[in-house]
C-alpha cells in the first residue's frame, strides 16, 4: 500500500501543471474572492439627500466624500430622485439626512439617518451600509467630543431590492469549503476513473491487492493536498483578510480534517459509478459543486430558502461545514455547540464509506 | 492446467461467448484465435477472474475462477489487450511498483525477466508513453511476470506493433517455456498459429476447433488451389460462377480456390482459359495454412 501511495504522489508530481493548478487555484480563488469585496468599496457613487442646509449636514457630506470608500455624485434636496438613480445604476448608496439634523443633534436628541443600499449585490451594500454607519456616528461624535455609549445619530438601514442582512464573512467558510470539495471529490474520482479508462484498473483488481487497499491507496495522497490548501487558505484569510480567529485551531484542523475525509468519499463513490474521467468530471461539477454552492448557504441564505430546498440543504454536507466553520471562527465556540454538525458530518462518511466499499467491484462487470 | 466446461457469457443481447468447453495443459503456449469481437477477450477475462461467466465452470488449477477468484489472482500473471500501465510513470517505476503490489521485489524473479529486460535496460528512465509500441509490451510483459505467475494470459499483445517487435515478442514466450509457464495467448493474426503448441480458433463467441497448427492441417479434407499473377481478385466475380461447394477467397495477393473434388481443377483451367482478362495466371496446388483451416471450419459450423 505504501508503494501505491507513492505511486500517486509521483502522478501528482509527474505532472507539474496539474499540481499548480491544484494548488494555486484556491490562492487565486481566495485572493480574488477577497480583492473582489476590497476593492468595491473604493470610491463608490454615492447620492445625499439634505433637506436643511444646516452646518452638520455639510459636514456628513464633507466626511463622506473625504472617506476613501465614497464619491458623493448627487446632492439633492427631494429623495424623490432615489429610486430613479438606483434603477439606473448610478448610484450604490443613498444617506438621507434628518430635516432637523443639526437642532436635534445640538439638542442632544438622536437624528435620524436613513441610509438605503442595492441589495441586488448584497456583499457590497452590506458593507457600504456599515461603512456609512460607522463614519456619520464617528463624525458627530468627534464633532459632540461625546464618549462612545451615547447616540448621537440612530442610523436605519434598508436594503433595496433583498432586505435581507448577511455577514460579509460567509465568503472564507465558502471559498474553504467550495475548494475543498473541488479538489477531494472531483480530483480523487478522476483519478480512480483514469485507471479504469486506461485499463490499470484491470491489473490492480488482478492483484491481490484488496479493495481497501486501493481506496486507501487512492485518498491518502489528495488527503495530504487537501490539508495543505486547507491551511494555505486559513492563513490567507487570517492574515490577509483580517478574518477574525477565535476557536481553537486543533478542532477547526479535525473538522476540517473530517470534511476532507467526507468529501474523498464522495469522490469516490462518483468514480464507482462513473466510467471514463469526463462523466466523473460532470458528476462532480454537476452533482457535487453546485449543489455545494448554491445550498450551502454560502450564497443564498438557507433560511430564505423555501421549505422543501431547506430539508434539501440538509443533505449537503458543504452546509454543515460552513456552520462549523463560521461557529470556530466567528463565534469561537467550541464542540459543546458544534457537536451536532460534526456528528452528522461522521455520519455521513460512514454512509459514503460504507457505500464505496459495497460498491467497488472486485470484478469488471 | 485449465479445463472450460461449457462457459457462455452474455452481454445484453449478444452473446460473448457460447458454450465453450476444452482443456489447456501445463506449460503448453495455447493460442486463441480468431477475428475481433470473436470473444477471445472475454475468455481471457473470465480466467482472469474479472468477469463471471454467465454458464459453465471454469478452473484452473484446482481453483474455481468464481469462487477461488483470490487464489487465482496470486498465481496468475495478466496482460491487457490495451496498454495497461502508468503512462506517466518510467519503465523502472511502473516495475517496482507492480513487483511491490504483487508483495515482491523485481529482483526476486529476474531470471524469468533478464531475456525481456536485455531489451528494456536502455529505456529504464524513460517515462512509459514515450516507448514504442513493442517496447511498451515488452515491460507490458515484465509487469505480467514480475511475480512469476504460473499461468500468463496475453491478450492481444501483438496487436498494432510491427512485425520485428513481433518476432522478438513470440521469441521471449517460447523462451518462458522453460520455466514451465503456461500461456495464454490470443491473436487475430492467423500466422502467430506456428508460435503455439495448440490453437483454438473463434468466432462469433463460438468455438470452432482445438487441435495443434499441424493437426489442424492434417484434418483438412480439401483440395486448394492457389491462382498467381498480376492482381488475380479481378477473377474474383468471375470465380464465383465455379458450382457452391467450392469455395473462393482472396488471400494476400493471391486468389484461393478451395474444393472437395480435385478433378475440378480442370474446370478452373478451363475458366481461366476462356477469361476475358487476357493474362498469364499460375495455378498451383498448396498445402492449407491455419487461415484456411479456419476458413474450413468456419463453413463447417455456420454453411454458406
Amino acid at each position: 500500500m505504501i508503494a501505491f501511495i507513492i505511486k500517486e504522489f509521483r502522478h501528482l508530481l509527474r505532472d507539474p501543471r496539474s499540481l499548480l493548478i491544484l494548488i494555486g487555484m484556491p490562492l487565486a480563488q481566495i485572493l480574488i474572492f477577497g480583492y473582489a469585496i476590497k476593492t468595491d468599496l473604493n470610491e463608490s457613487d454615492i447620492a445625499i439627500v439634505r433637506m436643511n442646509n444646516d452646518k452638520l449636514s455639510d459636514l456628513a457630506i464633507q466626511h463622506l466624500d473625504a472617506s476613501k470608500g465614497f464619491h458623493v455624485k448627487y446632492i439633492w434636496d427631494h429623495p424623490s430622485q432615489i429610486a430613479e438613480a438606483f434603477r439606473k445604476g448610478e448610484i450604490r448608496l443613498a444617506v438621507v439626512l434628518d430635516n432637523n439634523l443639526e437642532s436635534k443633534i445640538l439638542q442632544g436628541y438622536p437624528a435620524d439617518i436613513q441610509v438605503i443600499g442595492d441589495a441586488s449585490d448584497p456583499n457590497t451594500a452590506n458593507l457600504l451600509v456599515q461603512h456609512t454607519q460607522g463614519t456619520l456616528r464617528n463624525v458627530y461624535r468627534e464633532y459632540l467630543q461625546k464618549n462612545a455609549s451615547t447616540p448621537v445619530v440612530q442610523v436605519s438601514a434598508r436594503m433595496l431590492f433583498n432586505e435581507e442582512n448577511r455577514s460579509v464573512f460567509m465568503f472564507i467558510p465558502g471559498t474553504i469549503v467550495i475548494i475543498l470539495m473541488l479538489l477531494s471529490a472531483m480530483m480523487t474520482s478522476i483519478s480512480l476513473a483514469r485507471e479504469k479508462e486506461t485499463g490499470t484498473l484491470e491489473l490492480l483488481l488482478v492483484s491481490p491487492l484488496r479493495p481497501h487497499q486501493i481506496i486507501l491507496g487512492k485518498v491518502v495522497p489528495y488527503m495530504g493536498l487537501s490539508l495543505i490548501n486547507a491551511c494555505t487558505i486559513l492563513l490567507l484569510s487570517k492574515f490577509l483578510f483580517e478574518m477574525p480567529f477565535r476557536g481553537s485551531l486543533p478542532l477547526l484542523m479535525s473538522e476540517t480534517l473530517l470534511f476532507i475525509i467526507l468529501a474523498l468519499c464522495i469522490g469516490l463513490y462518483i468514480s464507482t459509478i462513473a466510467r471514463t474521467q469526463q462523466v466523473a468530471m460532470l458528476l462532480s461539477m454537476f452533482a457535487l459543486m453546485l449543489p455545494t454552492i448554491l445550498l450551502s448557504g454560502f450564497i443564498f441564505p438557507i433560511e430564505n430558502m423555501p421549505l422543501g430546498l431547506q430539508y434539501l440543504s440538509a443533505l449537503i454536507p458543504a452546509r454543515w461545514f460552513v456552520e462549523i466553520i463560521r461557529g470556530i471562527m466567528i463565534r469561537g465556540v467550541g464542540i459543546e455547540i458544534l457537536w451536532k454538525e460534526t456528528l452528522i458530518l461522521a455520519g455521513m462518511v460512514c454512509i459514503f464509506m460504507l457505500l464505496c466499499v459495497k460498491n467497488f467491484k472486485i470484478r469488471l462487470e | 492446467m485449465i479445463s472450460l466446461q461449457g462457459i457462455s457469457k452474455i452481454f445484453g443481447a449478444i452473446t460473448a461467448l457460447d458454450n465453450i468447453s476444452f482443456e489447456i495443459n501445463k506449460g503448453e503456449i495455447f493460442g486463441l484465435i480468431g477475428p475481433d469481437g470473436s470473444g477471445k477477450s472475454t475468455l481471457l477475462r473470465i480466467l482472469a477472474t474479472l468477469l463471471r461467466p454467465s454458464a459453465g465452470h471454469a478452473k484452473i488449477g484446482k481453483y474455481d475462477v468464481e469462487v477461488d477468484y483470490k487464489a487465482i489472482r496470486k498465481i496468475i500473471g495478466y496482460m491487457p489487450g490495451q496498454f495497461s500501465l502508468y503512462p506517466d510513470l518510467s519503465v523502472e517505476e511502473n516495475l517496482n511498483f507492480f513487483a511491490h503490489i504483487f508483495g515482491t521485489r523485481l529482483e526476486e524473479n529476474y531470471f524469468l525477466l533478464r531475456d525481456i529486460f536485455t531489451y528494456l535496460e536502455p529505456f529504464r528512465k524513460r517515462r512509459a508513453s514515450h516507448l514504442s509500441g513493442g517496447m511498451k509490451q515488452k515491460l507490458a510483459l515484465s509487469c505480467a511476470l514480475i511475480h512469476r505467475p504460473t499461468i500468463l494470459l496475453l491478450d492481444e499483445p501483438t496487436t498494432g506493433i510491427d512485425p520485428v517487435s513481433r518476432a522478438e515478442f513470440l521469441m521471449l514466450l517460447k523462451n518462458l517455456k522453460k520455466h514451465e509457464i503456461t500461456i495464454l495467448i490470443s491473436t487475430p493474426y492467423m500466422d502467430e498459429a506456428s508460435a503455439c503448441d495448440r490453437i483454438a480458433l473463434f468466432k462469433n463467441g463460438k468455438l470452432l476447433g482445438v487441435d495443434t497448427p499441424g493437426g489442424f492441417r492434417e484434418a483438412y479434407k480439401r483440395t486448394l488451389y492457389s491462382i498467381r499473377g498480376i492482381r488475380p481478385a479481378r477473377l474474383l466475380p468471375e470465380l464465383r460462377t465455379l458450382p457452391s461447394h467450392c469455395w473462393v477467397y482472396a488471400s494476400g495477393n493471391e486468389v484461393k480456390v478451395s474444393t472437395p473434388n480435385p478433378n475440378e481443377i480442370y474446370i478452373l483451367r478451363e475458366m481461366l482459359d476462356r477469361s476475358t482478362i487476357k493474362q498469364n495466371y499460375q495455378i498451383h496446388v498448396i498445402e492449407p495454412d491455419i487461415e484456411d483451416c479456419f476458413i474450413a471450419r468456419m463453413k463447417d459450423t455456420y454453411g454458406e
